[in-house]
């Protein structure tokens, strides 16, 4: 195919040509980052979470202010909640991955001399959590019931400064592990915490997801072998299996009821709708971006469909002069398709330019990753094909035009 | 001239309409999504407090007693503190607050008892945010003081209870305690909810809770602290607390204060205040830095959280980058409809017609079609704004189509078709009459 004469006929037409190429490569650039910010939500959304997700139950009653008998009325809702036909596993936790809210988080130190905290992790803590989470060990082991300390204890000795009277052992994600110590094992090492008192890593798990505040890191946490009450806020957790959930979170409410009629309810629902919950706005987020890149590849063919409908009707002499003269209707499709795949091009590269320079202002805006290579080739075809698709109409159109057109004076 | 140029514009957009129809298409769903963002973002990025927000403000110290803590002052103050600025009455007005939760139960009512978002606070809270009353007022500084056992409830509580009756003098069960309603609120939803913003730059953008609706019950903070102690929820604390203590005596930040100040002779004086206030307390050794005091107006305090959402402001953006697209699109469509039109170009300009001329009835054409346009995006920014008003966030219900966005909408679909006409109107104006008589 020869160039030349399109590049000629560019040259008279520039602001035309231009603009087109503009359009594309804004439409390059905007659908490359947003494809970009989908992917990232996408990424966020799909995170593992280290549990059994569709088997867990939350409920949480609200705090009854401090009662002496606050563990022992714990522990009798744990037993009523283990006969409840169907129940597998029955936890108390401070809180749960990925739900809003607040979190229980610490500094870790690899040094009891450090001043600042090498990392800040979630801590987990309940009677029985390990296993009702279905979280999956690699190393180590879980916590013996003779390691639980009491939380309202563990406080007191922290106070009294009685290292004795706190919990001596703590399991950690595999992340935190690599990320403490790479290229060891984990197991019998120490962390320190608060002004240096140390903690002995006894069990290392795959993996078990933040609550919140994913930025610190999603999977760099620890479980705490801290037995809990309905005083700290703590949720009872149930596992059982999926299809029993809603029925299994009915028994357990009405049984918890029975055994005090005035507490009240602030949380019931499964794990996964609490996932569900927590990623709602990058949901919508990707939904709404997903729409505005269909409807930015729509415009733009559109504004093709028009500029080249356009010149084709600009040209209809010289495209009857040129049939005259002996080219094929074939020759006009191609002479089209090629002007619109140069213009296309050209648009592309200034795109991803362009591309690069929004990465860079997100980046630095909204603490995104650079924009993979894997976009630029991926979003260069998709735009010439569009381009290929809105031009073929009106290319279609100008090979249809008769020599004949060529003896006419308009 | 005016009928003139509206007629030359009807049958030029009549001519092609396919042409016109994808022009204003393209302008109405690119003003569609950038009213709908802008809309929001106006809604979210206002002045809560229009009348008062030049006066407010929002004092912080710096309790920690470790000088390693952090290098901004917490976004909230521990008890003494904030007693000891309070109690000086060094401002026009002042009002502490604390947050909680509380077991509510109205006797005579057949609902379950339900856990009631409190806030504490003192009696200038109401005057000095300009809170409307339905039903009712405010309490009294001697209620403050003298630890009254009274409650003022939001209309939402009072819609729900009482189906919207006047329910003061009526009795409410909090915990084991009675409270007696003095005052029901009116319509009032502040956006965002300006008191209440703390810890905004902990949020990673995610700060779509700060427009949510006001608290169930409003307590005096003394009454508050008598009926459960423990009841307040804390925004962090600098050490492990006493397992005994109470959050009065707690290492602990939970308070807020917000006061008014008239001038800015009394601004400089308060700040002063603050500043003298953290030295005596670094003196008597409670504080470790004197010098981490702030005093940010509302606005002020508002930025410094970012309140709002990281996504809404993206969504903005995208929404503009839409639009520029759309223009450049529109810029295109035009040309290529003016140049088709040299013919009649050429016959007007050789008649008589000027320069200008052409070109108002060009631009006149463009305008025409932005018009059309403004009408068609209106329409798509009333189901953008609904589909938001659908979304899972806290400000669902704050958004709607106000007339400044009403008119903003027509304003910025006129604006941005001038704009695309602008080009094509000048190379149209620039043709030379007799070449495009010879020719045709």
């Amino acid at each position: 195919m020869d160039i030349l004469p399109i590049l000629s006929t560019l040259r008279r037409h520039k602001i035309t040509a231009w603009l087109l190429i503009l359009e594309i490569a804004l439409t390059c650039a905007i659908v490359c980052n947003a494809v970009f910010l989908i992917s990232q939500r996408l990424e966020r959304m799909d995170l593992p979470s280290g549990v059994a997700e569709h088997e867990l139950v939350q409920i949480q009653l609200a705090n009854i202010g401090n009662r002496p008998d606050d563990t022992a009325r714990a522990e009798a809702d744990l037993a009523t909640l283990r006969q409840i036909p169907g129940v597998q596993q029955v936890a108390m936790t401070n809180q749960l991955p990925f739900s809003s809210g607040g979190s229980w988080n610490s500094g870790v130190k690899l040094d009891p001399q450090q001043q600042q905290d090498t990392l800040t992790v979630a801590q987990y803590m309940g009677q029985n959590l390990l296993p009702t989470l279905g979280t999956q060990l690699l190393a180590g082991r879980d916590f013996r019931p003779d390691e639980f300390v009491n939380y309202a204890d563990a406080v007191a000795a922290l106070q009294g400064g009685d290292l004795k009277g706190l919990p001596q052992t703590l399991v950690i994600t595999k992340a935190l592990a690599d990320r403490l110590w790479p290229g060891q094992s984990a197991l019998g090492k120490q962390l320190y915490m608060g002004k240096g008192i140390p903690f002995r890593v006894i069990g290392v798990v795959a993996h078990l997801a933040r609550p919140n505040m994913l930025e610190k890191g999603v999977d760099y946490n620890t479980v705490w072998p801290i037995r809990l009450s309905l005083t700290e806020g703590a949720s009872y957790v149930i596992r059982c299996a999926p299809q029993d959930r809603e029925q299994v979170l009915k028994a357990a409410l009405a049984k918890l009821k029975e055994l005090d009629p005035r507490r009240v309810v602030l949380q019931k629902r499964t794990w996964d709708e609490a996932r569900h919950e927590f990623f709602q706005n990058d949901r919508a987020m990707a939904g709404i971006l997903v729409g505005v890149c269909v409807a930015l590849l729509i415009v733009t063919a559109l504004g093709i469909v028009g500029l080249a409908s356009f010149w084709v009707a600009q040209r209809r002499r010289t495209i009857g002069v040129r049939r005259a003269l002996g080219a094929t209707r074939n020759n006009i499709l191609h002479y089209f398709q090629t002007e619109n795949f140069l213009l296309a091009t050209i648009g592309i590269a200034l795109g991803m330019v362009l591309a690069y320079g929004i990465n860079l202002f997100l980046m630095s805006h909204y603490e995104l990753p650079r924009l993979p290579g894997i976009y630029f080739p991926v979003g260069a075809v998709l735009l010439w094909l569009i381009g290929q698709i809105a031009v073929f109409g009106p290319a279609l159109r100008a090979a249809a035009v008769p020599p004949v057109v060529a003896t006419r004076s308009v | 001239m005016f009928g003139y140029y509206l007629d030359l514009a009807l049958r030029s957009l009549k001519r092609n309409k396919v042409l016109t129809a994808l022009m204003v298409l393209a302008i109405a769903v690119g003003i569609g999504a950038s009213m709908t963002t802008l809309t929001v973002m106006h809604l979210l990025s206002g002045d809560p407090l229009p009348t008062r927000s030049g006066t407010l403000f929002f004092p912080q110290v710096d309790p920690n007693p470790y000088p390693d803590g952090p290098s901004l002052p917490y976004d909230m103050m521990d008890y003494r503190s904030a007693m000891d600025l309070w109690s000086a009455h060094r401002a026009d007005r002042q009002a502490l607050i604390a947050h909680g939760q509380l077991k509510l139960i109205a006797p005579q009512v057949n609902l379950p008892p339900l856990m009631a978002q409190v806030l504490s606070t003192t009696s200038e809270f109401f005057p000095m945010f300009e809170v409307p009353f339905r039903y009712g007022h405010g309490w009294s500084a001697q209620d403050d003081a003298s630890r009254a056992r009274v409650a003022v409830i939001s209309s939402d509580l009072n819609n729900k209870l009482f189906n919207g009756a006047d329910s003061v003098g009526r009795t409410l069960r909090l915990k084991n305690s009675d409270v007696r309603i003095v005052g029901v609120l009116g319509a009032w939803r502040p956006s965002p909810q300006f008191y209440d913003v703390a810890g905004g730059r902990f949020d990673d953008g995610q700060t779509g809770d700060f427009y949510g609706r006001p608290e169930d019950v409003f307590l005096p903070l003394n009454s508050s602290s008598d009926i459960n102690p423990v009841g307040f929820n804390f925004f962090t604390c600098w050490s492990m607390p006493q397992s005994d203590a109470t959050l009065q005596t707690s290492p602990c930040v939970w308070m807020t204060l917000w006061v008014e100040l008239d001038s800015a002779a009394k601004v400089r004086s308060y700040r002063q205040f603050v500043a003298d206030y953290a030295a005596q307390q670094k003196s008597v050794g409670r504080f470790a830095r004197a010098d981490n005091t702030q005093l940010r107006s509302l606005m002020g305090w508002l930025d410094f959280n970012h309140v709002v959402p990281s996504d809404v402001r993206l969504q903005m953006w995208v929404a503009f980058a839409f639009l520029l697209i759309c223009l450049f699109n529109t810029v295109g469509l035009l040309l290529a409809k003016f140049l088709r039109r040299s013919g009649e170009i050429g016959v007007r300009r050789a008649l008589g017609a000027s320069r200008a001329a052409i070109m108002a009835q060009c631009l006149f054409e463009a305008g025409l079609i932005g018009l059309l346009g403004g009408i068609g995006g209106l329409l798509l920014t009333l189901l953008g704004l609904w589909l938001v008003r659908r979304q899972p966030v806290a400000y669902a219900d704050l958004v709607h189509l106000d007339a400044a966005m009403f008119l903003a909408t027509f304003a910025l679909a006129v604006a941005t078709s001038l704009l695309a006409g602008l080009l094509p109107a000048i190379r149209a104006s620039r043709m030379a009459p007799g070449l495009q008589l010879k020719m045709t």
